[in-house]
């Protein structure tokens, strides 16, 4: 089995290296397209890009699927519950990223945590922090803009999480969660995936390569498509006055339309780097790109079961104001 | 026996339920399938994550959707 995976380890990386060569012969050579056209860039862009992304994904998943099995939800509960605010903050943010999490569990994820003894602030850094910094997020934004833009993104939305997380829990909006929620008798009970073998977690690892990617495919290469089509016709610096760091009301304006719309990282990144490339600020890209992933109509509209609208509006508040400060900061700083 | 499949109506959830459905079908098993999607009584059997699988009120499964084998082998 090692031998085996050893051999697919080494095929990958060749075949990963030699993507760039393979984009340029397909569009140059064998589509003869005209070098410097329109066409022949977004051609070659969307060529190279799309099986790069996709194949890091599939590494990426891979390997976080093995680590989330050692992570389940319940685990997470019990390091949590009892926990401090502060410690716990920073703690549920981190836990956030590697905790199996998909939005159709939040409602009952948040029962069993606040009834448990996790505090509500604490709640909320898990639940900010969960969609948000993931690694699908964090691969796209590798594959595409590099590593520190990897690294900016997922260091400032585990301080979004952390601070927004405490203050949530400093404003003490408790009295806003649905009353029914604490009267609830949760059962705790032991974890049936924590007595896992490594055959066990290597299945883990495939089933997410199955699940996440068998999802977010389209998404990426719809993604990678538009924002082909960007890099190959819309002129240089197109972007510069509207979305640059001189206009001050991008920022909020990149929150504002970011919040009704939905999509998931794999679609979102691919635009976002097409952005960047035509003249727009990383802060106000990074500011939208956040918007439209943390802040989802839909998941609003599933917590509204468990938290009256007061609680949400402060939710929606605090994060965005995060949102803001990012990127303003990164307008200012880079 | 008494299965319930506890989801909030999710796409997953209803895959779930779609399988354990099949393998009591194919085994002929009179066990009871129940379905649960009412937030409330799931966080009362204490499931975190949806889709979940409980046996006789035992939670057997959460997060993910179950292989056939894996109900088979809770059916046993």
């Amino acid at each position: 089995m090692l031998a085996a995976g050893l051999a697919a380890a080494a095929v990958w990386v060749l075949a990963y290296r030699s993507l760039a060569g393979v984009a340029r012969w397909v569009t140059y050579r064998l589509a003869g397209l005209e070098p410097a056209s329109h066409l022949a860039s977004a051609v070659e862009f969307f060529l190279y890009e799309a099986p790069k992304v996709l194949m890091l994904l599939v590494a990426v998943v891979f390997g976080v699927g093995i680590i989330r099995s050692f992570f389940t939800p319940e685990r997470t509960r019990r390091v949590l519950a009892g926990r401090r605010e502060s410690a716990g903050n920073v703690l549920a943010a981190l836990l956030g990223t590697v905790t199996p999490f998909c939005s159709c569990s939040a409602v009952p994820l948040f029962i069993g945590f606040v009834t448990t003894g996790v505090p509500l602030g604490v709640t909320f850094s898990f639940l900010i922090s969960a969609p948000m910094v993931n690694e699908v997020a964090v691969v796209l934004l590798f594959g595409l803009l590099g590593w520190k833009v990897a690294a900016l993104y997922m260091g400032t939305g585990l301080v979004i999480a952390i601070a927004s997380g405490w203050t949530i829990g400093r404003l003490g909006l408790e009295r806003f969660v649905e009353p029914w929620v604490f009267e609830v008798r949760a059962a705790a009970h032991d974890d049936a995936d924590a007595s896992a073998s490594w055959a066990d977690r290597l299945r883990a690892g495939r089933e997410a390569v199955a699940d996440i990617v068998g999802k977010v495919w389209p998404w990426v290469l719809g993604g990678i498509a538009v924002g082909a089509g960007i890099h190959g016709y819309v002129p240089e610096q197109f972007l510069a006055g509207i979305m640059g760091k001189g206009a001050w009301w991008s920022v909020p304006l990149a929150v504002a339309m970011g919040i009704p719309m939905y999509s998931n990282a794999a679609g979102i990144v691919p635009v976002v780097q097409a952005l960047l490339g035509k003249g727009a600020a990383l802060g106000t890209v990074l500011a939208f790109m956040m918007a439209v992933i943390a802040l989802s109509l839909p998941e609003m509209i599933i917590l509204r079961k468990v938290l009256r609208p007061p609680l949400i509006a402060a939710f929606v508040g605090v994060v965005g104001s995060g949102i803001l400060i990012v990127g303003y900061l990164f307008n200012a700083i880079l | 026996m008494v299965i319930t499949v506890y989801g909030p109506g999710c796409a997953r959830c209803h895959e779930t339920e779609r399988v354990v459905r099949n393998v009591l079908a194919e085994l002929q098993s009179d066990a009871d399938l129940q379905t649960v999607s009412d937030y409330q009584a799931m966080a009362a059997a204490g499931v975190l994550a949806t889709p979940a699988v409980a046996i006789d009120g035992v939670i057997k499964l959460s997060g993910r959707i179950p292989k056939r084998d894996e109900v088979k082998a809770w059916l046993a």
